[in-house]
């Protein structure tokens, strides 16, 4: 019975990976080329493949080795319908999925398998181009180096293709960076030529058939690796996008030991200190602005920008140069304009931006984008055209009462292939632009009619104490005083009206409009003695008012002195133009008052700016 | 179409009548004028005082500097991260290793307890700001409020011309910026201010009488106590200013009687509160209590009884408790920076620690006039005009003056406590001046102008000759005088803002320097170190260093220090002194007691920086020597001179700090046609060229040289 029931689940397993793999593909011709120039490791397989079989086959299998796979940051594969090979593969990459690797594979395999747009079907073949970029995969050998030793990497691949199908014909290319190479696997057809490594080609090979081979070589480039990288990417709807990358940067290649000699490293930098990195080039979108880069502690002043029309080139040296195993962290920062990343569609919004960092050749083992909308946006939804975790916080920023939804996307072991154009929906109301100003006037205006309040609010605690009662009777005192003032700067006025009428008489010889105005003034002058009673009956009253009081009776006795002496020479002069008098004859009568008048006029003035400096 | 037709014709009259009533709106009464230039002039020095802060934030960025602000940003940040009880209760294992500081006990919190009031109720507002900026804005915001200060302090003491006055001198005084520029983030910021504004409040209690305000001055005290150890000054100066009012007696009355008393009282109460026992006070306090019991005997035989009594009852107890407190230790005796106040060269003598600082030494004329410029002249025609027109709070400022002025001349730091009282002082000279100068000017414009007012040329005639009569000398002389005056200041802007440019706003963290081509070379040596250290080494490394850079470390560095600025602990330093002035084996045992991974020295010789660690050696050596006398000064030096190169002493030329500084710096050419070796900070070849390092490897050397970092290597196997 339990022996059944083994067989049982022998032959379901079979059956359910004979629907995955089982087909009578063949692998015609299959040229990998693999390069080793930089950090990161990028495979490109062209498989020339064909259906031998009957059946339509509509699935492709790539396996990978479980140590390889482990570190695969991106695996595309495109058909290859064009010629040249040169040629980027037209359209968009096919879709794939990671499978159950069926029984009868060798253990320890991961499998990939693409999905082809249509079926292949008996005797068709096609042209499939494979990426695969690994990061993590150079192992430095020694692990450890002093600042003199350069940097040696080893390599270990398989010089047959691995992959379920028979191959015909197959090769092998390794790229290998322009310097030493310490030692590599000697098989039969293997040519070094310069810089690249040669294997094969090799003919009719059987399924997964295996050839281990290593390669030991020295790689000095910039084996940068981002920790972690937090981009952030914020919306704003008054023209820009401010983009803030947090970087954790290490060194990835061999760990430096022993001492470091800043003598031997200033004096021959490329020599000791051949493994370290000094400066990174980051490439950001066009009309970039407002650049910084910094750190925890200030700005660091090492870095240099260009521009043109198409791309923005910073060029950042962390503070000091980064040795096998050396750490830093920086942050840059830039403005982008808008209108080059935003677009609207059928009433909703979207940013199209790239996803990864800006910086060349950077690995980054965790990359989180947050984009921050503006405040009040809704119906978030963001299309990412690979698979990425997801999830949603809030921002304060600025002048924010709800916060701004960010939404985070993380992604582990990112390349720049990566770099991708993602997309963020979402709805916005374009009134809520107005907001945040609104709010600041309305900050200021509360301000403002805040400290009117308080100017004219009485905010004195004790209604009846003496002091409280005194400072009252004195504001009363004080506006009494300044009605003083007003009735008696009119009286001035309407002196000058009088002064005036007269300068008329002796241009116009209008005598009886001069009478006229004489009369009027009069009056007024009657009536603003009346006013100025109850004003001077309450200061006598006030004993506030005792200090004051004497100047103010004064101004007012002068005042009327001052009256009537104009009078008496408006009248003397009038009474001269009825005789027809001479001017001179006229200025001898009036002399007298005039002197009077102007000595009056001063007194009172001097008085006046006295009173009215209390 | 009647409502088109007629609406072009309405606006014109409009127009009209609102221009012929502007100007009638428009005109203001002279009160209202003054109060509207009073107003904008203040206005005005509120923000010049601030924007004049702000050139280090131009020449370099918005960062905080020197070494205590260091501190200050890392409370702070710890502050606003943790909460208060937190920060209260911080025990903070980062620095003097292995002793750790108790960081809420010796701090004084009014500082960080500012800034993070101000972060919070900008968060609260909605401006989202990095506490950083906070902290880099909190000195020139206060620099702004002290000068509204001072405005109000001047009017009471002398008018409002004389406050507006003082407000302008003291936005832009260099004795005061040197404390205040943008990112200059330390005590002294916020306690000028809390100092003028007690002050100032003091004043106005005594002169108004009011308990409100000497509550308020109270209350101002208690902010300057949380906020500077120069609070002493405060509670010293009081009583003083109180005891000559008593002794002079004359327009004191109100401050004898019943209401005043009690305000006064407050104020004393919450003072000898605050205060554990300045024997001023005790004096003062005996004299009221006295005055009290005479009111309450009213017989004189028996208040002289009562006297004998008291007298004989209160000093026996005192000098028992005075023995007990200091035997017990409860009653410190007075630190040494105290004692060097009065005595400036007691530092010199006892206490190398003190003397080594150099804000600690005594003032130079140079710097007197540096910091003061043209008030240095006008101090003295201000104290004339106090005792000219002598009031009770003209008694205090003319005391606060020369009283500041004397510690001034004993210790170069504090120019800024000075700083307020200099620059009222001259305000009252500068306004008195002015003032009577423009009443002698305006009488005359004034008289012309009502005189030519009245247009018959008789009158015109008469008046012009009363006037041209009436002293012409006097006239040119007043305005030549006024003319000078305004020279005269201006000359002071001037100087204020060239010294605050070129000499006060550099942050010290980033050092600049003029290129062969002119163009400024930048060294960021320090932050490329620490940030080295925070960045590379095991987050419990110990580092030890010259305790000046200590503060740095631990807040750029993010690295357990032995020793840091706030030089709590004698013995600790010496211990890193002895370390560095020992030979390398002798020093390695010193280490390893230490726990120490990583020591950090700051070396001048390739870019000729001259405040380097090996012209601070000798202070290092005295104070080690102090507290161990195997290190002696003589053996540093030949024939009582100080070198580094091939004459200096063979102690030298094996010590730690020399062996560190100058490691593999024998190999290199600094300048041409110099032989290698050249130390360009003391401009000679140095003495040992062959330096081996036994116990220590380089672990890390900034791009100038300015830091060197060695690793302690771990013991050998045996």
């Amino acid at each position: 019975m339990k022996l059944n029931l083994f067989s049982f689940l022998f032959t379901f397993t079979i059956l359910s990976s004979h629907v995955l793999s089982i087909s009578d593909l063949i692998l015609t011709k299959v040229d990998r080329r693999i390069d080793l120039s930089t950090q990161i490791v990028r495979t490109t397989t062209t498989l020339k493949v064909e259906n031998a079989g009957s059946d339509i086959v509509s699935e492709i299998l790539l396996p990978f080795p479980e140590n390889h796979a482990i570190h695969l940051a991106y695996l595309s594969a495109t058909l290859n319908e064009g010629r040249g090979k040169a040629k980027p593969s037209s359209g968009a990459g096919l879709p794939y999925d990671e499978v159950v690797s069926p029984k009868d594979f060798p253990n320890s395999l991961k499998v990939y398998s693409v999905t082809l747009p249509k079926g292949l079907g008996k005797g068709d073949s096609l042209t499939l181009d494979v990426l695969a970029v690994f990061t993590h995969i150079l192992q430095p050998f020694p692990e450890k180096i002093t600042q003199a030793d350069i940097q040696l990497l080893l390599f270990q691949e398989t010089a047959h293709y691995l992959t379920p199908y028979p191959v015909k014909v197959q090769s092998l290319v390794v790229k290998l960076p322009d310097a030493r190479i310490e030692s590599y696997t000697k098989l039969e057809k293997t040519k070094l030529q310069g810089s690249e490594l040669k294997y094969g080609p090799y003919e009719n090979l059987p399924r997964f058939s295996y050839l281990p081979m290593v390669i030991h070589f020295e790689n000095n480039q910039p084996f940068a690796v981002a920790k972690e990288l937090v981009r952030e990417i914020e919306i704003s709807h008054w023209g820009n996008v401010q983009i803030t990358e947090h970087y954790n940067l290490v060194h990835g290649g061999a760990q430096s030991k022993g001492e470091f000699s800043r003598l031997d490293y200033q004096a021959r930098p490329y020599v000791r200190g051949a493994s370290a990195f000094r400066r990174l080039v980051a490439k950001l979108p066009p009309r970039a602005h407002s650049v910084y880069y910094r750190d925890e502690i200030g700005n660091i002043s090492t870095s240099n920008l260009w521009g043109d029309s198409k791309k923005t080139e910073l060029e950042i040296e962390p503070r000091y140069p980064i040795f096998g195993g050396w750490k830093t962290a920086f942050t840059i920062g830039y403005g982008l304009p808008l209108q080059d990343f935003l677009f609207g569609i059928d009433g909703k919004r979207f940013l199209n931006i790239s996803f990864g960092s800006p910086i060349n050749e950077l690995v980054i083992d965790t990359l989180i984008v947050k984009v921050v909308l503006p405040e009040g946006s809704k119906d978030i939804s963001p299309s990412v055209p690979f698979p990425v975790k997801q999830s949603h916080e809030t921002k304060f920023s600025h002048l924010d009462i709800a916060g701004r939804p960010v939404v985070v996307l993380e992604k582990n072991n990112a390349v720049p292939e990566h770099n991708e154009h993602f997309q963020v929906y979402y709805k916005f109301n374009r009134l809520s632009m107005l907001r945040e100003p609104l709010m600041l006037i309305f900050g200021f205006f509360f301000l403002f009619v805040a400290s009117i309040v308080y100017m004219h609010a009485d905010l004195s605690i004790s209604k009846t104490s003496a002091s409280y009662l005194a400072k009252i009777q004195w504001e009363e005192v004080q506006a009494t005083i300044r009605q003083v003032h007003t009735i008696i700067s009119r009286c001035l006025t309407t002196h000058d009206k009088l002064e005036a009428s007269l300068r008329d008489l002796s241009r116009t010889g209008d005598i009886q409009g001069c009478k006229a105005t004489r009369k009027s003034v009069d009056s007024s002058l009657k009536e603003l003695t009346k006013e100025l009673k109850s004003p001077v009956a309450f200061l006598q009253s006030s004993p506030q008012a005792a200090q004051i009081l004497p100047k103010v009776e004064e101004v007012i006795a002068k005042e009327r002195d001052l009256q009537e002496r104009l009078m008496a020479k408006h009248s003397t002069v009038v009474d001269c133009y009825e005789k027809k008098l001479g001017g001179r004859e006229i200025e001898n009568r009036v002399a007298s008052h005039q002197q009077k008048i102007t000595a009056l006029r001063q007194e009172i003035d001097d008085l006046m700016d006295l009173i009215d400096e209390i | 179409m009647a409502v088109t037709t007629s609406t072009p014709t309405s606006p014109p009259s409009m127009a009209q009548d609102l221009l012929n009533s502007l100007p009638k709106t428009l005109k203001l009464k002279t009160k209202q004028q003054e109060l509207l230039i009073r107003v904008a002039t203040l206005g005005l020095i509120y923000i010049l005082a601030f924007i004049t802060r702000l050139f280090s934030v131009l020449r370099y960025e918005s960062m905080i500097h020197e070494f205590d602000p260091y501190f200050n940003y890392r409370t702070t940040l710890y502050l606003t991260e943790h909460g208060f009880s937190e920060f209260w209760n911080w025990f903070d294992s980062d620095s003097w290793y292995p002793l750790g500081r108790i960081i809420g006990g010796t701090l004084y919190p009014g500082l960080m307890l500012t800034a993070a009031a101000l972060y919070k109720i900008l968060h609260f507002l909605r401006f989202a700001v990095h506490i950083r900026e906070v902290c880099v804005l909190t000195a020139p915001f206060f620099a702004s409020n002290t000068a509204i200060v001072a405005y109000f302090f001047g009017k009471e003491v002398w008018d409002s011309g004389a406050g507006i006055v003082a407000a302008a001198l003291i936005a832009i005084c260099p004795g005061y910026i040197s404390r205040s520029v943008a990112g200059s983030y330390d005590n002294e910021g916020v306690a000028i201010f809390a100092l003028l504004l007690t002050f100032y409040l003091f004043v106005k209690a005594v002169n108004t009488g009011s308990l409100s305000w000497s509550l308020a001055s109270a209350f101002g005290y208690f902010y300057m106590v949380s906020a500077w150890g120069g609070y002493v000054f405060i509670i010293n100066l009081v009583p003083l200013y109180v005891l000559v009012l008593l002794i002079r007696f004359v327009g004191f009355q109100h401050v004898q009687s019943g209401e005043h008393m009690a305000a006064m009282g407050v104020f004393f109460l919450l003072q000898a509160a605050v205060s554990c026992g300045s024997d001023i006070w005790i004096v003062l306090q005996v004299f009221f209590f006295l005055d009290w019991v005479k009111h309450l005997l009213g017989d004189v035989k028996l208040f002289q009884a009562f006297l004998r009594i008291t007298v004989t009852g209160a000093v026996s107890v005192g000098a028992i408790a005075l023995g007990v407190g200091m035997a017990s230790g409860y009653i410190s005796p007075w630190t040494g920076r105290f004692y060097s106040l009065l005595d400036p060269t007691y530092a010199k003598d006892h206490i190398p620690i003190i003397a080594s600082v150099s804000e600690h030494q005594p003032t130079a004329w140079s710097s007197f006039m540096f910091d003061f410029h043209i008030l240095l002249f006008l101090f003295p025609a201000g104290l004339y005009f106090c005792f000219k027109r002598l009031s009770d709070a003209t008694i205090f400022v003319v005391m606060y003056g020369l009283t500041s002025m004397y510690f001034a001349g004993v210790m170069v730091r504090l120019i800024l406590v000075a700083t307020p009282a200099v620059c009222l002082i001259s305000a009252i000279a500068v306004s008195a001046t002015v003032k009577n100068l423009t009443r002698v000017v305006r009488a005359k414009v004034q008289t012309l102008q009502s005189g030519s007012g009245k247009g018959t040329s008789a009158s015109k005639g008469s008046s012009k000759g009363v006037i041209d009569n009436s002293q012409p000398f006097q006239k040119n002389g007043a305005m030549l005088l006024l003319l000078g005056a305004f020279y005269l200041l201006s000359r002071y802007a001037i100087h204020c803002t060239w010294v605050t440019s070129e000499a006060y706003s550099s942050p010290s963290i980033v050092l600049a320097a003029r290129g062969a081509h002119g163009q400024r070379v930048i060294f960021d040596d320090y932050r490329e170190a620490y940030f080295w250290l925070r960045q590379n080494t095991p987050p419990d490394a110990k580092v030890m260093s010259w305790w000046d850079y200590g503060y740095q470390i631990t807040a750029m560095g993010n690295r357990t220090v032995i020793v840091d600025n706030n030089t709590w602990n004698n013995t600790h330093i010496a211990t890193v002194g002895r370390a560095m002035s020992s030979y390398e084996d002798e020093a390695y045992d010193i280490m390893k007691s230490l726990d120490v991974d990583y020591v950090l020295v700051v070396f001048g010789g390739v870019t000729g920086y001259s405040s380097d660690d090996i012209n601070k050696f000798l202070w290092m050596v005295r104070i080690g020597g102090g507290v161990f006398p195997v290190i002696k000064e003589p053996d540093y030096l030949v024939n009582g001179e100080y070198r580094v190169d091939k004459g200096a002493a063979p102690k030298m030329l094996n010590c730690l700090m020399y062996k560190l500084s100058y490691y593999r710096f024998g190999e290199l050419t600094t300048e041409y046609g110099k032989p290698p070796g050249y130390d360009r900070a003391r401009g000679v070849e140095i003495g040992n060229k062959d330096i081996k390092l036994e116990y220590l490897e380089e672990a890390f050397t900034t791009q100038n040289w300015i830091v060197r970092i060695y690793k302690v290597k771990p013991p050998k196997n045996r």
